[in-house]
């Protein structure tokens, strides 16, 4: 066969191209001659169709993404924004941290484990090539229905997968969320966050420059996997009648990418690295031109150097694979020796392909013909912009409507008791430890909280116990219910779990989960997900540093409900002052933070006890969310509370079970004379924390919030072996326990 | 001159900084030692900490067990310097034959991560004369091929000269045989153990506790009387 060098395209302008298989459309083909001024070669096309993928390019999504710039709120501590392989943000005493979260979703579904595992080690290289340690992981999770039999095909699989991979790496993992729904029956939402630590100086940025520097690639060689991956798999809907893409699924070694993360870090200690970029969604592709076109000059690359696992790849696959442990760097000529000694000591095979030039193409050759001739940008940073279509789907209405507050109540104590069994039992808000216990928390030796805590929080200094926390929450149901408000809570939630653990919030990464972006309801949906994001992020001073938009996640014409996944950031100046979510000693009093309306659409008890989904989710006060959150903070950094633990699905009750059997202690709570005891359990009010407070400090607690004008009321007492509630019902510790503990073992192991 | 204790760093050992820290919170030195230098830079000891050395690939601890470090750690051991073997570091004990069995996968097939409670059965090694015999402590495990297995002889042998060393209350986490955590050498210089005692030397981090501090104070007590 004929090799498709530039020549010979220039020379047959008419041959016949698979541009619609690898998921172009007509006019981006077009588009792509038009740059060139001829045909593409078959390396130049296999380039631009991954690169110009949903995935890569956010060719849909990216007229909206603007807004996080555009509203971004003044933050001094935002060290490095959008754009780069993660965000940074100054956490203080000369310390960065950059953190970002990805989806794995379609890759997940097709073949659980090594999707779920590869999805942990693209994000923890990205995090890598800002020039950061890992610190930490989490992933946040949606399945389908917790008793379908595919859920325990695909269940068992990520986290098997996740815990292979990240538990190798030695990178604790420190939260996330597990959230069954039918709606993720057919496409599971896989998302994967990483957190990095460095010292300001050591921040790397992914560029090419300085014309006769070395582009070394390193780490596993370059096989077959994972061709495609982002654009047939990542970037189209799952359809049954098409044959089955596992072999889009890259596969892992996580071995492999211990050893690229240490050398890769004693690199970085030697400062030997001009620009850097980590090989993940379309691989060299991505790479090569991201790194040419960020930089100053061109890019001369001798792919035929490129170590293989299979001799027998086209160049066009080489271009197109996405095999894992891969880095690119970018280093003088005088520093290649010693990175390759670098190298060398860790078992990691370096391999000089290419060096910057001081021209403005991206030239590849193979075997001394030139089979790429672009510029860089076109490829990666001026990809296709779309303004898809979009309108509010015409059943939003009769879905608001169809409100949660006519649906039957409990009516007698005993029915109330049995409903509060029902809902912490029930898949979603049982204990998740069956799966989190299958990861490792302890590694490193830093950490300071973990799940079920309401955030993840690891120390990042031994000698001043500086520390960060995260924590990431999305709740589909009131996104569904409204996508603007949904987000907003996503946000909120995730800002109150960081504070409540005394953390203060910077910044946030986001993971966008939506649906096919052709449909015009889908669009609608994420328009205002990303307004509500924008608008919120600005109303709490806390910046998108990052994150990632994963569409195409329906079967068929189904998507899921819309599911913006928040991370918040924050940092704490004194790990010893956490506060932990355990009600720990007998005698402290449980104050209630906030207001509790009659707020049950979206919520826990209108899924688990009446399989509804309609009316409004909960009223977002992002003023109240700021207000509870300095609260938190003050009381933590005061040490006025012993315990705090956020509110969010599942209401009160749920918080009261979660602390009471962390700290293996009951609770006597009072049911405000105003309110009805049905509605003080499971409404899912927003701006909410219960805390526990020492006697000793009550005064001085309710004082603070008296002068701040935070609603405190007093609803219990930490006490006993049983949550009383007074008047109404009480469950020993041991039933509740049984009860919210035994329901995910029962279904999947 | 404080007493020094040797960490090795195999590809793909974790806890390596994590057993450098518990070294010095004991009030020890930590000296890195590199899995390719058979040079143990005249430490006093030796720890082999938890990970995944070789990916674990073929077997546990088999690949690690014939490095060069190894080779120098294992006549010393010989020769009386004490020696600690942390999960990862337990298995690549058994590999080199300084410890009898072998680990296997967990009877659940799941990795565990947990905070685990024991017994100390033996409190005359190097590593754990700190302890009183009877003691019990929780640390951390975690771990997927955390399985003790030996046939019924040497288990014997164990129980009656008392080398069994630490064995799981409150739940086998994995099927090991007679609830074996750890277990030592006749000698008492070589013990090597499933859970994390690294893992549980501050209380501000990890499971709160500090119960694994025992085993690097009873090291320091054994080399500054020695």
């Amino acid at each position: 066969m004929t090799l498709d060098s530039v020549k010979h395209a220039a020379e047959t302008p008419d041959t016949g191209q698979p541009w619609a298989e690898l998921g172009l459309k007509p006019d981006e083909y077009a588009r792509i001659r038009e740059i060139l001024g001829r045909r593409p070669t078959g390396a130049e096309l296999a380039m631009y169709s991954v690169m110009w993928s949903e995935h890569c390019s956010y060719k849909s999504s990216k007229v909206h993404l603007r807004q996080f710039g555009e509203k971004a709120p003044e933050n001094d501590a935002l060290l490095v924004g959008i754009g780069e392989n993660a965000g940074v943000v100054d956490v203080g005493q000369g310390y960065a941290v950059t953190f970002k979260v990805e989806s794995h979703n379609h890759p997940s579904y097709i073949e659980p484990y090594q999707g779920a595992a590869t999805g942990v080690g693209g994000i923890v290289r990205d995090i890598l090539a800002m020039g950061a340690r890992p610190v930490a992981v989490m992933d946040p999770l949606r399945f389908g229905a917790a008793d379908h039999p595919d859920t325990k095909r695909v269940l068992p699989g990520v986290v098997a997968g996740i815990g292979g991979y990240g538990n190798c790496l030695g990178l604790p993992n420190i939260g996330g969320e597990v959230v069954f729904d039918a709606c993720y029956q057919g496409n599971p939402l896989v998302n994967a966050l990483c957190v990095g630590v460095m010292k300001h100086e050591d921040i790397h940025l992914a560029k090419a420059s300085g014309a006769g520097n070395k582009v070394i690639l390193y780490g596993a060689r370059t096989g077959g996997d994972g061709i495609g991956g982002v654009s047939v798999l990542a970037s189209e809907t799952f359809d049954d009648s098409k044959p089955t893409k596992r072999p889009a699924v890259q596969v892992g070694d996580p071995f492999q990418e211990k050893l690229l993360i240490e050398c890769t870090l004693e690199i970085f200690r030697e400062d030997l690295v001009d620009g850097i970029q980590d090989l993940g969604g379309a691989g060299l592709s991505c790479a090569t031109s991201e790194l040419a076109s960020a930089g100053s000059g061109g890019m001369r690359v001798e792919l035929d150097t490129v170590p293989l696992r299979d001799s027998s790849l086209s160049p066009e696959e080489i271009l197109m694979s996405e095999s894992q442990e891969r880095m690119c760097a970018v280093v003088e000529p005088g520093k290649v020796d010693r990175f390759m000694e670098i190298c060398e000591k860790w078992d990691v095979i370096a391999t000089v392909i290419g060096e910057v030039t001081d021209g403005e193409r991206l030239e590849i050759f193979w075997h001394g013909e030139q089979i790429v001739d672009v510029p860089p940008r076109t490829v990666a940073h001026e990809g296709p912009v779309y303004e898809r279509p979009y309108a509010r789907p015409d059943w939003q209405d009769a879905l608001q409507a169809d409100d949660a507050g006519k649906l039957a109540r409990p009516e007698t104590a005993e029915e109330l008791r049995a409903q509060v069994l029902k809902v912490i039992s029930s898949p979603n808000q049982a204990s998740k430890s069956w799966i989190t216990d299958q990861y490792d928390r302890f590694v490193q030796g830093n950490t300071v909280l973990a799940q079920p805590e309401d955030s993840g929080m690891v120390r990042i200094d031994e000698d001043t116990d500086l520390g960060v926390a995260v924590a990431t929450d999305g709740n589909g149901r009131y996104a569904k219910l409204d996508p603007y408000a949904g987000a907003q809570l996503a946000l909120a939630e995730s800002y109150r779990n960081v504070a409540a653990s005394g953390a203060r919030p910077l910044a946030i990464s986001n993971c966008l989960n939506f649906g096919s972006p052709e449909d015009p309801a889908v669009m609608w949906q994420f328009a205002e997900a990303t307004r509500g994001l924008a608008d919120g992020c600005l109303e709490l001073g806390t910046p998108v540093t990052g994150g990632n938009v994963s569409l195409y996640n329906q079967t068929g014409e189904t998507a899921i409900h819309p599911t913006p996944v928040v991370a918040v950031l924050g940092v704490i100046d004194d790990v010893n002052r956490r506060t932990p979510i355990a009600f720990s000693d007998e005698g402290h009093l449980l104050y209630l933070l906030g207001d509790t309306k009659e707020e049950l659409g979206g919520s826990a008890w209108s899924q688990v006890v009446h399989d509804h989904l309609g009316g409004l989710p909960p009223a977002v006060d992002l003023g109240r969310e700021k207000l509870l959150a300095e609260i938190l903070i003050s009381a933590s950094r005061d040490g006025m509370v012993d315990a705090a633990h956020d509110l969010s699905d599942g209401g009160l009750i749920q918080a009261l079970a979660e602390s009471c059997l962390r700290g293996g202690k009951g609770a006597r709570i009072v049911v405000p004379d105003a309110i009805d005891p049905f509605v003080f359990l499971f409404s899912e009010s927003a701006g909410r924390a219960v805390v526990a407070v020492p006697r000793s400090e009550e005064l001085r607690f309710t004082d603070m919030c008296g002068a701040r004008g935070l609603p405190a009321t007093r609803v219990g007492v930490v006490d006993g072996e049983e949550i009383d509630v007074q008047g109404q019902f009480s469950i020993p510790l041991a039933e509740l326990r049984e009860a919210h503990e035994a329901t995910i073992p029962a279904l999947l192991a | 001159m404080t007493a020094r204790v040797g960490v090795i760093t195999f590809p793909g050992t974790l806890d390596d900084r994590d057993t450098q820290r518990a070294v010095r919170v004991a009030g020890l030195e930590p000296v890195p030692l590199w899995h390719r230098d058979k040079d143990l830079k005249q430490v006093d000891a030796v720890v082999l900490p938890g990970g995944f050395s070789y990916g674990d690939y073929l077997r546990a601890g088999a690949i690690s067990r014939f490095s060069p470090v190894m080779e120098t750690v294992i006549e010393q051991a010989k020769g009386g310097m004490p020696v600690l073997g942390i999960c990862n570091g337990f298995q690549v004990l058994t590999e080199s034959h300084l410890l009898p069995g072998a680990m296997l996968r967990n009877n659940h097939l799941h990795f565990i991560c947990r905070e685990q409670k024991l017994r100390v059965e033996n409190a005359g090694t190097a590593w754990t004369s700190d302890y009183e015999a009877g003691q019990e402590i929780s640390i951390p495990l975690k771990n997927i091929d955390g399985r003790y297995v030996a046939d019924e002889r040497t288990l014997d042998e164990l129980e009656a000269e008392g080398r069994v060393a630490f064995r799981y209350l409150d739940g086998n986490p994995n099927g090991s045989l007679r609830d074996i955590a750890g277990i030592t050498n006749a000698a008492g210089n070589v013990v090597g153990l499933m859970p994390h005692p690294e893992h549980a030397v501050e209380p501000l981090v990890g499971t709160g506790r500090t119960d694994g501090l025992g085993f690097f104070t009873s090291l320091l007590k054994k080399l500054v009387n020695a």
